[in-house]
């Protein structure tokens, strides 16, 4: 169908909003805006729209139409989706089959405004953030078999397939998650499926001690025994700055005592989470803590609770996504202490904290101390007095040049996304 | 073989050898700096022997600096580069050209930090891949990717093919195992990606650089994930009569969600073949042979490999047996790991080939093959990783006849155009090199193709960095893409291939 046709069927080049039902629509969109120098935001369903810059553009391409489970073969481990497909159908789907999305999805809506919003799965793709299994099983990127979708010219383009095992051409599929939607508008996603574990349980041991707490961490992440979740939630800071909702949130039947704890999990079948408890117990000297279990239920919960961030529920605050060698996470728990509320995934790599918008001048140094340690820091939610000062996301001089020209080779004029990430890009 | 088609060969740069020479032992010891025709001659292919080439010169720097100043260098003057590690791959992607500077990696051989609190290892990219698994063992770690090369492929090499190995079902490939990289671009720049964090902010650019083949930089450090050894593997070795029951169980398998740490086919040719080769006791009357490995903690283990049998059962299997020690185990294996040499002691040459196609395809395409090796009039022994859908099929036939050498290049030719067909790719781990270039264009299009080479170009303008691998020269799909042994001269046939 030619431009003209389509002006006169289901878009028009002249609204600022174009809601494409298939790829040759996405291709004709971009391909006119490419030739009239035409900025364009792409969009999902604006579930993490809060994540990076602000854009001004001349065209919004809302994906929200492009929808629907293309191929779903479990017994291949992959599914096939198009750009605009809530994520929370795809998880529905995958669970009637007894699998899953093995990275653990993370719930942004909750830090946005209180409610569930997980969004679509290009945003998902477009933004790269696994919950809690990422440091045993790999982030989003891990994940993506191969895509579609449409470059910065209006061309059409594929990479990668269904198979796992593929080193035909340049793995595209890892660059193009997680850029923001800077570099391509995805039509269509193949994800890698896992299967569930029948059972979970959690640990939670009780302790405050940050030298006990990397410790506990770090011998955990030499253990066999394949713990999926490892988190340390403090009770802190005592400044009353900020809501302390810690009792709340985490308030189950089975977690015995108050204050700060570090819990794992174990999931697999029954014999095997036992067998794997007992010998966690001796590696990680358990019967010097107090320790509650928490069973299949209250660890399914316990994990939703920490994969929506629900300590930081509705803040007005910054928050931001600090990622570490995890041996360093003492030392960044000790600069924090008592200062920021924060919480610790990833066995010690991840840390989410809570700056207050007052103190937004702080971010700065909580930057400098994580580059010293070898990290990186994104701000992703920005209080409304946010000044900007600080950059969003964290590139060295290299990164920058490398990122700019792999930029220029999908969308040569910058016309996706203009800003979002980088100014430069 | 057929002729390969190369890059133009700029005489210019021919003409100025002396003057090249003389600069390259400028940058660094002279004696690192090869050109002695005899020197040179290792050099002259990789573990695709069926193509040769004298490249101008061989340079083996120490230091990133080096490096970066031979590339700089070269980008200034337009001489291309062939950058190499141990020279192990299989698809030629470091055939050198004879107007190319070979840039061996062999001199960065260092293990740089083994950092147990990180769980990492930062290493220059010449140390080999097992090399990184025996400096950690001693502490119950290991580094997981595991190609059937790794005591001589170097982790570099593992890199830019993006090398994966039996147990890549569970593990993942070498993109999912790396932290960071140092690189240096064609004119000179040195980077840092990543460090010792899980993933990095901004774009992917390991991810991409991972796989790319030499194309987009030249590796000088890698600092890689280590795993800690799981406490218990064990493995089933399972026959079953007909080609459709062995592909069926296999699909069962992973349906009943069991993810096995490897999970290996091999076909009746093949039982026969490697079992005469090696004595490893495989039940003869089976059509399709399978080997089931598992890992985990002990009950999680004996648990999975009970369900396993099972599985087997109703699909019909006709023998099963369960490793009780880890002699056995090996033992299971020891006929899969003699199936190349097994094929080069029944022919005076075989191809292998290497595609993958969607687990759920495997008797048809086990089907079809055998139809080709009827119609073909060729014998053919088939080889899988079956987890992963990643098949090796060896085409026995005797390359002093032309006309069978010509009807074995058809054959494997239209082998990895039905893995295309059947929702398959070209290549599951050997890499595209100079190997599958021609047949890139029945899995991409033009635009596919041009995004590739819009990277390419942005990072290396000139086009001097392993030009002529990977994508198209011809734009055809000729009928290459095998590796060629000829009687038994295998390149490194000391390094199993499995």
């Amino acid at each position: 169908m030619s431009i003209e046709a389509k002006k006169n069927s289901q878009i028009s080049l002249d609204s600022e909003i174009f809601k494409p039902e298939d790829e040759q629509t996405v291709s004709d969109i971009i391909r006119d805006c490419y030739k009239k120098n035409l900025p364009i935001e792409i969009i999902g369903s604006n579930s993490k729209n809060f994540i990076g810059y602000n854009l001004q553009s001349a065209k919004t391409l809302d994906f929200s139409n492009l929808s629907g489970i293309i191929e779903y073969l479990p017994e291949e481990l992959y599914i096939k989706v198009k750009p605009g497909t809530p994520l929370v159908l795809i998880e529905e789907t995958l669970d009637k089959n007894n699998q899953q999305l093995a990275f653990e999805t993370i719930d942004f809506g909750f830090i946005q405004n209180g409610k569930s919003n997980k969004g679509t799965i290009g945003g998902y793709v477009a933004c790269n953030f696994a919950g809690s299994r990422r440091f045993k099983l790999g982030n989003v990127r891990d994940h993506i078999l191969g895509f579609r979708g449409v470059n910065g010219k209006g061309d059409i383009v594929k990479s990668g397939g269904t198979v796992v095992k593929n080193v035909t051409g340049y793995d595209l599929s890892k660059v193009v998650t997680g850029s923001f939607g800077t570099l391509i508008a995805l039509t269509e996603i193949t994800l890698k499926v896992s299967p569930k574990k029948s059972s979970q349980s959690t640990i939670a041991i009780h302790t405050d001690n940050s030298i006990q707490v990397s410790q506990l961490f770090d011998k955990i992440l030499s253990s066999s025994n394949e713990v999926s979740g490892s988190v340390y939630i403090p009770d802190e800071p005592k400044n009353k700055k900020y809501n302390l909702n810690k009792s709340e949130i985490f308030k189950f039947n089975d977690l015995k005592y108050e204050g700060s704890f570090l819990a794992f999990r174990l999931e697999g079948d029954k014999k095997s989470i036992e067998e794997r408890k007992k010998d966690l117990t001796k590696e990680l000297e358990l019967n010097k803590f107090k320790i509650s279990t928490l069973d299949f239920y209250q660890s399914v919960l316990f994990w939703q609770k920490i994969n929506n961030l629900e300590l930081f529920t509705s803040t007005r605050n910054n928050i931001l996504r600090v990622v570490i060698p995890p041996a360093s996470s003492e030392k960044l728990m000790k600069y924090l202490k008592n200062k920021y509320k924060f919480y610790i995934d990833w066995s010690g790599s991840l840390f989410w904290i809570e700056v207050e918008d007052k103190e937004e001048t702080n971010i700065k140094d909580i930057k400098r101390f994580v580059l010293d340690i070898e990290g990186y820091l994104t701000v992703i939610k920005k209080s409304e007095k946010f000044s900007f000062e600080e950059s969003l996301f964290t590139i060295n001089e290299n990164g920058l040049l490398i990122s700019k020209k792999i930029k220029e080779s999908f969308d040569p004029k910058k016309i996706f996304n203009p800003g979002k990430m980088y100014r430069e890009i | 073989m057929s002729e390969l088609a190369l890059p133009k060969i700029d005489e210019n740069v021919i003409q100025k050898k002396d003057f090249i020479v003389r600069k390259l032992k400028k940058i660094t010891r002279s004696e690192n700096v090869l050109s002695h025709p005899d020197e040179i001659k290792p050099y002259e292919t990789d573990a695709l022997s069926a193509y040769k080439q004298t490249p101008l010169t061989v340079v083996l720097p120490e230091k990133t600096k080096e490096v970066s100043e031979i590339l700089k260098f070269c980008n200034e003057e337009n001489i291309k580069v062939i950058p190499r590690g141990a020279g192990t791959g299989l698809s030629g992607g470091a055939l050198p050209l004879q107007d190319a500077i070979l840039l061996g990696l062999g001199k960065f051989n260092r293990i740089l930090e083994i950092d147990f609190e990180n769980k990492c290892v930062v290493t220059q990219p010449g140390v080999t891949n097992l090399g990184i698994t025996h400096a950690v063992q001693h502490k119950g770690f290991y580094y997981a990717p595991d190609p059937s090369s790794q005591i001589a492929c170097s982790i570099g090499g593992n890199v830019a093919e993006n090398s994966g190995g039996v147990h890549s079902l569970k593990y993942g490939t070498t993109t999912n195992n790396i932290l960071g990289a140092e690189m240096v671009m064609m004119d000179g720049t040195i980077c840092k990606i990543g460090g010792k964090t899980l993933d990095q902010e901004g774009y992917d650019i390991l991810g991409l650089l991972c796989g790319s083949e030499g194309l987009l930089g030249v590796i000088t450090e890698v600092t890689v994930k280590i795993l800690k050894k799981p406490q218990s593997v064990r493995a089933a070795l399972i026959g079953f009569p007909t080609i459709e029951d062995g592909g069926n169980c296999v699909s069962d398998i992973i349906s009943n969600g069991i993810v096995p740490a490897g999970m290996e086919i091999m076909d009746k040719a093949l039982i026969v073949a490697t079992d005469n080769f090696a004595k490893a006791g495989y039940p003869k009357d089976a059509e399709v042979l399978m080997i089931v490995e598992l890992d985990g903690t002990k009950s999680e283990v004996d648990n999975m490999l009970k369900q396993v049998g099972e599985i087997a059962k109703k699909n019909n299997s006709n023998s099963i047996k369960l490793s009780k020690n880890e002699k056995e185990r090996l033992a299971f294996w020891s006929g899969r790991k003699a199936a190349f040499p097994a094929c080069g002691a029944m022919a005076p040459d075989y191809y292998c080939m290497d595609g993958s196609i969607p687990r759920g395809k495997l008797s048809l395409i086990l089907k079809e093959i055998n139809n080709l090796s009827k119609k073909y009039n060729l014998a053919v022994a088939n080889a899988f990783h079956a987890g992963d859908g990643n098949l090796h099929p060896l085409i026995m036939y005797d390359g002093s006849d032309k006309e069978q050498l010509r009807k074995t290049e058809e054959f494997g030719a239209e082998i990895l155009k039905t893995c295309v067909k059947l929702g398959g790719v070209l290549t599951g781990e050997h890499g595209v090199g100079i190997e599958k270039r021609e047949l890139m264009c029945e899995m991409f299009n033009d635009n596919d193709i041009q995004q590739q080479l819009s990277i390419k170009k942005s990072l290396d303008e000139k086009n001097l960095l392993n030009p002529g691998k990977v994508y198209p020269i011809l734009r055809k799909c000729a009928e290459e893409g095998r590796i060629h042994v000829h009687r038994g001269e295998e390149k490194f046939p000391d390094i199993p291939r499995f």
